[in-house]
């Protein structure tokens, strides 16, 4: 992982739907290189996947997400690995880390209505081994999501000329 | 009624840009490459310092000089990123702007019949702010074959034993072009020789990208004759906080200080407390936009060689100056013919002096979007004019 990795991965992280040859001029290397650079990172398991931000209340779809913490009983030997491997093979589990302060894991979880979020929780979640508490906070609106902004602000007037 | 507009007045020249100016705002989804100054906004922690220090009451005048910590922060980058040292209490004022940093250094030194070496092409001020102090403005051609750095043989042509003061501005608005250490060491020679006073204007001194910039007073023995021009809108994003600063030894210093005070009392306190924030915590956020703008450099320069307008590799600044020789077509008649039919904006060569005929400035300050949009508008208007 060099500088040119890094300078990559802030392209793709922009835009991931580049050709080759424009990541090329961006990056000031030969589209061959790019490829096997990328290659290189894919199979690492640097970049994991290629998505799109989506505003989902504007798409419309009507899905619930929420935030929902656990504080959790580590386990001897595995600390919180092995429950956080159990948690992240739900599909509804969207995004799962281990956090500092009052609680332990934070999950982001998606269900079609308010009810099927809930009853993942007290079925699934709650009942597990060493979680001691959970606490479920239903997102209400998102403005912002990885790095972009969901607030349709007025574009500021430009000039069309200055010197 | 007498006519009382005054002879100076009437000498310097109008924009050179009004007719584009009005014609483009008559037009829809213009794509404009004409304008100078960064697409991004203020960094926020830039606009919120200053936000939060007007809620405190932060709305008076400041010193003459401007905010001392602000003066002692400037002194501390300078000193660390370009080797200049500037007494923060004797050598430095805060000036609305490098416009007004350029007024008042030549008000300082020019007397009436001094002329005055512009290395053009150049940005428009120059010229006019000498006129307006007397002097007379000779113009020193910089060409493309020199990737418009300026020519010391081209520079002692012009001269003369009335010759004063020097104004140069590298990385250069319109051209990017970027005078190096080995660059400025013969011009340094010359300016030493002949006595002249220096005036560089390096507000594009963070957008270098091949190299760190060379601050002009670190040059051979030109401290002691070299007027220093920076500021904050090109590398903050911050142009319309109108916040610049001079830097000079401190007898021009003080001269300078009186026409600030008589004519501007101080910068604007709130540009002032968003500047000082900009210095001690903007470093990322320049950084990150400094890399974007070297991206977009090199595909948007790749692309106009590609489409058949030829342009080198501008070193500096955010502007690509490609010739439009080869359309057979002259600056204005590019720029105007493009803006009508494509509707795209960039701004005719020979409006920043001789040197920049059958060129056009195009700022590739805008989103990737828009310049690849700008593109393809150009190639087809390039094509469509092909005999």
């Amino acid at each position: 992982m060099d500088e040119k990795d890094l300078l990559i991965l802030q392209i793709l992280e922009d835009n991931s739907r580049l050709s080759r040859d424009e990541m090329a001029l961006m990056a000031e290397l030969e589209p061959d290189e790019i490829e096997t650079r990328i290659a290189a990172l894919e199979e690492g398991g640097v970049i994991r996947n290629y998505t799109a931000v989506i505003d989902w209340d504007k798409a419309g779809n009507g899905e619930v997400a929420a935030i929902i913490d656990l504080k959790v009983n580590p386990e001897r030997d595995y600390g919180y690995d092995r429950i956080a491997d159990r948690l992240s093979r739900f599909r509804q589990v969207k995004s799962l880390r281990l956090v500092t302060g009052v609680y332990d894991l934070q999950l982001m979880v998606t269900g079609r209505n308010m009810q099927e979020i809930a009853r993942f929780v007290s079925e699934y979640i709650a009942p597990m081994d060493r979680i001691r508490e959970t606490a479920t906070h239903i997102i209400m609106r998102t403005y912002k999501e990885y790095g972009h902004s969901f607030m349709d602000r007025e574009t500021k007037e430009r000039i069309p000329y200055s010197l | 009624m007498k006519d009382f507009i005054s002879k100076r007045a009437k000498t310097i020249p109008p924009s050179g840009i009004r007719k584009f100016f009005d014609l483009a705002l008559t037009m829809e989804e213009v794509i404009s490459l004409g304008v100078g100054e960064p697409d991004f906004c203020t960094p926020w922690n830039i606009c919120e310092a200053s936000i939060y220090s007007i809620e405190q009451g932060g709305t008076a005048y400041t010193s003459n000089r401007g905010l001392q910590p602000l003066r002692e922060a400037i002194s501390d980058s300078l000193g660390k990123n370009y080797g200049l040292s500037y007494d923060p209490d004797r050598e430095m004022i805060i000036t609305t702007g490098v416009s007004e940093g350029l007024d008042i250094a030549v008000r300082a030194v020019v007397d009436p019949g001094d002329e005055v070496l512009v290395a053009e092409p150049c940005y428009v001020s120059y010229s006019p702010c000498v006129t307006l102090a007397g002097g007379i403005p000779v113009p020193v051609p910089c060409s493309g074959k020199d990737h418009f750095r300026l020519n010391p043989d081209v520079l002692m042509e012009r001269i003369t034993a009335r010759s004063k003061v020097l104004i140069i501005n590298f990385p250069n608005n319109p051209t990017g072009a970027v005078m190096r250490r080995e660059h400025l060491k013969a011009i340094a020679d010359i300016v030493t020789d002949h006595d002249l006073l220096l005036i560089s204007d390096e507000v594009y001194s963070e957008l270098t990208y091949e190299s760190r910039h060379t601050a002009a007073a670190t040059v051979g023995d030109l401290r002691e004759r070299t007027i220093t021009l920076n500021g904050f809108s090109k590398a903050y994003a911050m142009t319309g906080w109108r916040i610049g600063y001079l830097c000079a030894p401190e007898d021009i210093c003080n001269a300078a200080l009186k026409i600030h005070q008589y004519v501007m009392l101080c910068a604007p306190v709130m540009g002032q407390v968003a500047a000082l924030e900009g210095i001690r915590k903007g470093e990322d956020e320049k950084d990150r936009m400094v890399r974007e703008y070297r991206v977009r450099r090199n595909v948007f320069v790749d692309s106009l060689n590609r489409i058949g307008l030829s342009c080198h590799l501008p070193e500096g600044a955010f502007y690509a100056f490609p010739s439009v020789e080869k359309t057979g077509m002259n600056d204005v008649e590019f720029a105007e013919t493009l803006l009508k039919e494509e509707h795209v904006a960039v701004v005719p060569g020979s409006v920043f002096g001789e040197g920049g005929k059958n060129h056009v400035r195009c700022a590739y300050a805008v989103s990737r979007k828009e310049l690849k949009e700008a593109i393809v508008r150009m190639e087809r208007f390039i094509s469509s004019h092909r005999g």
